[in-house]
C-alpha cells in the first residue's frame, strides 16, 4: 500500500470531465511525475489532493487515513507540502521569516496565540531555520527582503519552507515552468539533492520532460482525465500510447 | 393586500434612488475597478444643483412702493423674481417647474464633475490598492460635503414639486380597490418612472451603442478588451462621467421627497454601498434590483404592525439582509466569480 | 537589494523607555506648542491608544475595519453604566469596557471575517452603522438617544455608597481612591493606560502570533498551505484591537463621563484609520504619532476664528488681507473638517506609508547625498519595527 492513493475519482467542472475515474498509488519515498497534454486534468489531481477541490465522488487516501472534506491547513499538518507553480511565498517578510512560519506551524499546530514571546527566542527554531535557509543555498540571504528575490530564488524559497516541516509528501506544480534554462538547473539540482538528503515522497506534475527523466522513478501519463501508461521513465519512453496521446507534442 | 401593495409603493421611490446610485457605483466599479466612497457626494451634488437653480431663478428684484405705506411711514417692499417680470407667466411656470428644469443644468454640470474628478483624482488610483482607493475618496467626500456645507449651510434646504405634483394620486382606484385606500404622492410615483427611466436608458446605452458594447466587454475581462488596441483610458473617462450624471440625476429629483443637506451623500452611499454588495459587485442588473428590492424591504420594515414585533428593525433591516446575503451567497444576488475575491 | 535584520530585545526595552518617558513628560515639552493642557494631553493619550489597537488589525493582518468606532462607543456606554451602578472609580468601568467590547468585537469578527477585502470593509461598516442606529432608536433606554448618557446624582453607585462617598455637591467626576481623574491626574491616569497598551502591541509586533498576523497580510493562500488556520487569527487581532477601542471609549467617559452615539458614526472610524495610515500602518510609533497629528491640527484649528485670522494677516495690504483671510477662514473653526478632508486625500496620494516611512526615506536620501553608500544604500524603506 502507497502512502498516497487516489481512488475512482471523478471531478466535472460544468459539462467537462477533468478527472474520470482516477485511481493511482504513489509508494513511499519515491518521486512520482505525472505528465500529460494541457488539459489532460494533471492540475485537478494536484487540487484534489490538498483540498482545494473536494471531488464529486471518489477518496484520496494519506497513510490510510482520508483526506477528501478537509480544509488545506489541515492536511498540510497531516504532512503533505504544496509547491505551487508561481512560487507563494510571503513577499513581504525577511526570507528568515518566511522560513520561520512554516517552522512554527509545525511546533504550535495551526492556531495558537503566542504573543508575548519573541519570534526568534527559542535558539532551536531559528538554527531549523536557518540551517534550511543554508541548506538551499540562500543563508547568505536571509535578512533581505524576499519579494525582491528572482524567480529562481523564490522556488528555492518555496522549497525551504516546504522542507523545514519534514512533510512526508511534496506535491509540486511544473516547479520549473517559466524558467530560464539556469534557473530550471539550478532547481533540478536541488530537487535532485533533496530526494537524496531529505527522501521525501514527491509528486511532481511536469511538462519538461527534461526535468521529468532527470528525477522521477516513476511516471504517470494522462490524458482525458485518465491516466493511460504508468511505468518507469525508460518504459514510458518506448510506449505507443504516450507518443500518440501528445500527439507528437513532445519528443520523447 | 392593500397594506402590502402600499409598502410596495413606498419602497419604490427610495428603491430608485439606491438602484441609481447603487448602478452607477458598479458601473465605475465593474470597469474602473475602483471602490468609489465619493460617489454618495456626487448624489448630493446633483440635489444641489437643484436648489442652485432653484436660488438663481428665484432671484428677486426688491423695489419700492411710495404709494403704499407701512404703518411707520416707510414705502411697502415689492418683492418679484426677475425672471417673473421678465417672462410673465412663463417665469413663474419655470420657477415652479424649477426641479425638473434643474436636470438640464445638472447634466453638463456632472459631466464636468465627473471628468474632472476622474482625470484629477481616480486616474491615478487604477493600479493601486482597494484601501487605498477607499481612503482617498473618502477624503474626497468629506472634501466636497464640507464646501457645500460652508456654501450652503448645514440645515436642509426644502425643495418644492410643481404645484400640480402637489397632491397624491388615488391609484388604487385603478387597480379596483375602494377609494381613498392607496394613496401616493404623484411626485414619488414619478421619481420612480423617472428612475425606471433613466435605468433603461442606461440599459439600452450600454446595449445598443458599440461604446456600451466595449463597456460592457470591459466589465468582463478588463486585460484582453485593453490587449484589443482600444483606448480604454478615454471611455473610463466618459463612463465616470455617466456615471456621475446618473447620480446627479438622482439627486436632482429626489429633492423635493427628502430636503437636501450636505451630508445626505454619505447617507446614501453607505445604504448604496450595501445595495452593491447585495446585488453582487460589478453585475448591473444586480444593483438594480438590489436597490428595489432593498427600498421595498425597508419600507415593509416601517410599518407599525411589523415595527411592534421586532422594534428598531426598520432602522437595520438594509444591514442585516446585506450580511446574511454575504454569509450566504458571497457573491451577492447575481454577482460574478472572480469579482473582488482575495 | 535591502536588508532588515531584527530588533534585538535590548533595542526594544530602549525604545520602550524612550516612548514612556516622551509620554510622561508631554506636560513639559509640549508647552513651547501650547498643548500642554490636560484635556487636549488626555486626548492624544486615548486616541493614540485607540489608533494603536486598530493598527493590530489593519496595520499587521491589512484588514481594513470601517467599524471600529462601534467599539469605542461600546466601550463608552459600559464604562458610564458601571458609574451609575457602581460608582465613579474609573478601574471596574476600564475592565468591563473592555471586557464588554471585547466580547462584541468577537461577535462581529466572528461575522465579518468570514469575507476578505472590501467585503469585509462593507460588512464592519453595515455593523456599526446598526450599532448606531439602534443606539439612536431601540435602544434608547440604554443609551438615552440623541441626549447622551450620563451619571445623575441618583443613580445606585453601590460603592460609593458603600464606601460613604454617596453624596456629592456638584459634578460628579470620577475619581480613584479619592484622586479626582480630571486634569493633570487625569492624564496620567490615561497615559499608564497608553503606556500598557504600547507595550502589549510591542509584544505582539515582536511575537510569533505578530508574525502569522503579517503573513495574514501578505499570502494567505501561502498560509493556508503552511498549516496554519488564518481566521482564528484573523479573530483574535479583531477583538484585540475592539479591546483597545472599548479600552479608549472608556477613558474618554473617565476624563468626561457623558457617551453619546455620535461617537460610533462611520465618520468616527474613519477618523482612526487616517490616524492610523498618517503615522504609518503597520508601524509601532505610526498610529500614536498619527492621533497625535490629528488631534493637535484638530485642536489648532478648530480653535481660529476670523478675529484670529485678521490678526495673523494684518500686516498685509487690507484687500489682500480680506481675500487671505476669507480663503483660509474655509479651514478653520468649523472647517476643521475640510481641512481633515484634504490631510486625508494628500496622505494617501503621497503617502501612502505614513509619516514614519516619509521620515525614513528622507533620511536614506540625506545617507546617500553624503556618499555613505558603502553598500548599505537602501532603496526601499522597510517599516519601522
Amino acid at each position: 500500500m502507497g502512502i498516497l492513493q487516489v481512488q475512482n475519482v471523478n471531478k466535472s467542472f460544468g459539462g467537462l470531465k477533468a478527472l474520470n475515474n482516477v485511481n493511482l498509488d504513489i509508494t513511499e519515498g519515491t518521486v512520482h511525475a505525472v505528465i500529460g497534454p494541457n488539459g489532460a486534468g494533471k492540475s485537478t489531481l494536484l487540487n484534489v489532493c490538498v483540498g482545494r477541490l473536494a471531488p464529486d465522488t471518489g477518496t484520496v487516501l494519506f497513510g490510510g487515513k482520508t483526506l477528501t472534506g478537509r480544509a488545506p491547513h489541515e492536511i498540510n499538518q497531516m504532512g503533505v507540502a504544496r509547491v505551487f507553480q508561481t512560487p507563494e511565498i510571503f513577499t513581504d517578510l525577511s526570507l528568515l521569516d518566511n522560513v520561520m512560519i512554516p517552522t512554527l506551524a509545525v511546533r504550535d499546530g495551526a492556531f495558537k496565540v503566542n504573543a508575548w514571546g519573541r519570534v526568534d527566542g527559542r535558539a532551536e527554531i531559528r538554527d531549523r531555520a536557518e540551517a534550511i535557509l543554508e541548506n538551499v543555498g540562500l543563508g547568505d540571504k536571509r535578512h533581505h527582503h524576499s519579494g525582491n528575490l528572482s524567480r529562481g530564488d523564490k522556488r528555492r524559497l518555496e522549497l525551504a519552507m516546504c522542507l523545514v516541516q519534514k512533510p512526508k509528501l511534496v506535491l509540486l506544480d511544473e516547479p520549473t515552468a517559466g524558467m530560464s534554462r539556469h534557473d530550471t538547473n539550478a532547481t533540478i539540482d536541488l530537487l535532485a539533492r533533496m530526494k537524496e538528503e531529505h527522501g521525501v515522497t514527491k509528486i511532481i506534475i511536469e511538462h519538461d520532460m527534461h526535468v521529468v527523466f532527470s528525477l522521477a522513478d516513476r511516471v504517470t501519463v494522462m490524458a482525458q482525465g485518465t491516466p493511460i501508461v504508468e511505468g518507469t521513465p525508460n518504459e514510458i519512453k518506448g510506449d505507443s500510447r504516450v507518443q500518440e496521446a501528445y500527439l507528437g507534442g513532445a519528443h520523447l | 393586500m392593500d397594506a402590502i401593495l402600499l409598502q410596495i409603493l413606498n419602497g419604490l421611490d427610495k428603491g430608485g434612488a439606491y438602484a441609481l446610485i447603487a448602478l452607477g457605483l458598479t458601473l465605475v466599479f465593474g470597469t474602473l475597478g475602483v471602490v468609489n466612497f465619493a460617489h454618495g457626494a456626487l448624489f448630493m451634488l446633483g440635489a444641489f444643483c437643484a436648489v442652485s437653480v432653484n436660488q438663481f431663478i428665484g432671484l428677486e428684484q426688491v423695489r419700492l412702493d411710495p404709494d403704499n405705506l407701512t404703518p411707520w411711514g416707510t414705502p411697502v417692499e415689492i418683492r418679484e423674481p426677475y425672471i417673473v417680470s421678465w417672462l410673465g407667466d412663463t417665469g413663474h411656470l419655470l420657477l415652479d417647474y424649477s426641479v425638473p428644469v434643474s436636470i438640464l443644468a445638472a447634466i453638463p454640470v456632472m459631466i464636468l464633475i465627473g471628468f474632472i474628478m476622474e482625470r484629477g483624482l481616480i486616474q491615478f488610483f487604477y493600479k493601486r490598492p482597494h484601501a487605498e482607493q477607499i481612503l482617498v475618496t473618502f477624503g474626497l467626500a468629506i472634501v466636497l460635503q464640507e464646501i457645500i456645507k460652508t456654501w450652503f449651510g448645514a440645515n436642509p434646504l426644502p425643495q418644492s414639486p410643481p404645484d400640480a405634483m402637489r397632491t397624491a394620486a388615488d391609484i388604487g382606484v385603478l387597480v379596483g380597490f375602494d377609494p381613498g385606500q392607496i394613496v401616493y404622492p404623484y411626485w414619488r410615483l414619478i421619481y420612480f418612472l423617472f428612475s425606471a427611466l433613466v435605468i433603461g436608458g442606461v440599459f439600452a446605452f450600454l446595449q445598443l451603442t458599440t461604446f456600451g458594447m466595449v463597456v460592457r466587454a470591459g466589465m468582463a475581462d478588463r486585460e484582453t478588451v485593453g490587449l484589443l488596441g482600444i483606448d480604454i483610458e478615454k471611455r473610463f473617462t466618459l463612463v465616470f462621467g455617466l456615471a456621475a450624471v446618473v447620480a446627479g440625476l438622482a439627486g436632482v429629483m429626489y429633492t423635493p421627497i427628502l430636503p437636501p443637506d450636505y451630508h445626505m451623500g454619505m447617507d446614501f452611499l453607505v445604504l448604496s454601498f450595501v445595495v452593491v454588495v447585495v446585488g453582487g459587485m460589478g453585475s448591473l442588473p444586480g444593483a438594480v434590483a438590489a436597490g428595489f428590492l432593498l427600498g421595498i424591504l425597508q419600507s415593509f420594515a416601517s410599518m407599525t404592525e411589523v415595527k411592534s414585533i421586532l422594534p428598531g428593525i426598520d432602522q437595520i433591516i438594509i444591514y442585516l439582509v446585506a450580511v446574511v446575503i454575504l454569509l450566504v451567497r458571497p457573491r451577492g444576488l447575481m454577482g460574478r466569480k472572480g469579482v473582488m475575491e482575495g | 537589494m535591502t536588508t532588515n535584520t531584527r530588533e534585538t530585545p535590548q533595542g526594544d526595552m530602549v525604545r520602550f523607555g524612550l516612548f514612556t518617558v516622551v509620554i510622561l513628560a508631554m506636560p513639559i515639552w509640549l508647552m513651547p506648542f501650547g498643548a500642554a493642557y490636560p484635556d487636549l494631553m488626555q486626548k492624544f493619550a486615548i486616541y493614540g491608544l485607540f489608533a494603536i489597537g486598530f493598527n493590530i488589525l489593519f496595520g499587521l493582518t491589512g484588514y481594513l475595519s470601517f467599524g471600529h468606532a462601534a467599539f469605542l462607543g461600546v466601550g463608552s456606554y459600559t464604562a458610564v453604566w458601571s458609574f451609575k451602578l457602581l460608582g465613579m472609580n474609573p478601574i471596574p468601568a476600564l475592565l468591563l469596557a473592555v471586557v464588554m467590547s471585547g466580547a462584541f468585537a468577537w461577535l462581529i469578527g466572528f461575522i465579518s471575517l468570514r469575507r476578505t477585502g472590501i467585503y469585509f470593509s462593507i460588512l464592519t461598516l453595515a455593523f456599526a452603522q446598526m450599532s448606531y442606529n439602534l443606539a439612536y432608536s431601540v435602544l434608547t433606554p440604554i443609551t438615552n438617544g440623541e441626549t447622551g448618557l450620563r451619571v445623575l446624582n441618583s443613580d445606585p453607585r453601590v460603592l460609593d455608597h458603600m464606601m460613604g462617598a454617596g453624596e456629592v455637591d456638584g459634578p460628579l467626576v470620577t475619581n480613584l481612591f479619592g484622586m479626582e481623574m480630571s486634569g493633570l491626574p487625569g492624564f496620567y491616569f490615561c497615559a499608564v493606560w497608553l503606556l500598557i497598551g504600547m507595550y502589549i502591541s510591542f509584544r505582539i509586533f515582536r511575537s510569533p502570533f505578530g508574525l502569522m498576523l503579517r503573513a495574514i497580510k501578505t499570502n494567505q493562500t501561502r498560509l493556508n498551505y503552511t498549516g496554519i488556520s488564518t481566521r482564528p487569527y484573523a479573530q483574535t487581532a479583531f477583538v484585540i484591537s475592539g479591546m483597545y477601542a472599548g479600552l479608549a471609549g472608556a477613558l474618554l467617559c473617565v476624563t468626561d463621563p457623558l457617551a453619546g452615539a455620535e461617537r460610533m458614526q462611520w465618520t468616527a472610524s474613519g477618523e482612526v484609520v487616517l490616524m492610523t495610515i498618517l503615522g504609518g500602518a503597520g508601524t509601532l510609533l505610526g498610529p500614536m504619532l498619527g492621533a497625535g497629528i490629528i488631534k493637535y491640527s484638530e485642536n489648532i484649528f478648530s480653535a481660529f476664528n476670523e478675529q484670529a485670522l485678521h490678526e495673523i494677516f494684518a500686516f498685509l495690504p487690507d484687500g489682500i488681507e480680506a481675500a487671505v483671510v476669507s480663503v483660509a477662514g474655509l479651514f478653520v473653526g468649523e472647517g476643521w473638517h475640510l481641512t481633515l478632508g484634504l490631510l486625508f486625500m494628500l496622505i494617501v496620494i503621497f503617502l501612502p506609508g505614513g509619516v514614519i516611512e516619509g521620515g525614513q526615506r528622507i533620511s536614506a536620501a540625506v545617507t546617500r547625498l553624503r556618499g555613505g553608500g558603502s553598500g548599505g544604500s537602501s532603496t526601499q524603506p522597510q517599516p519601522a519595527e
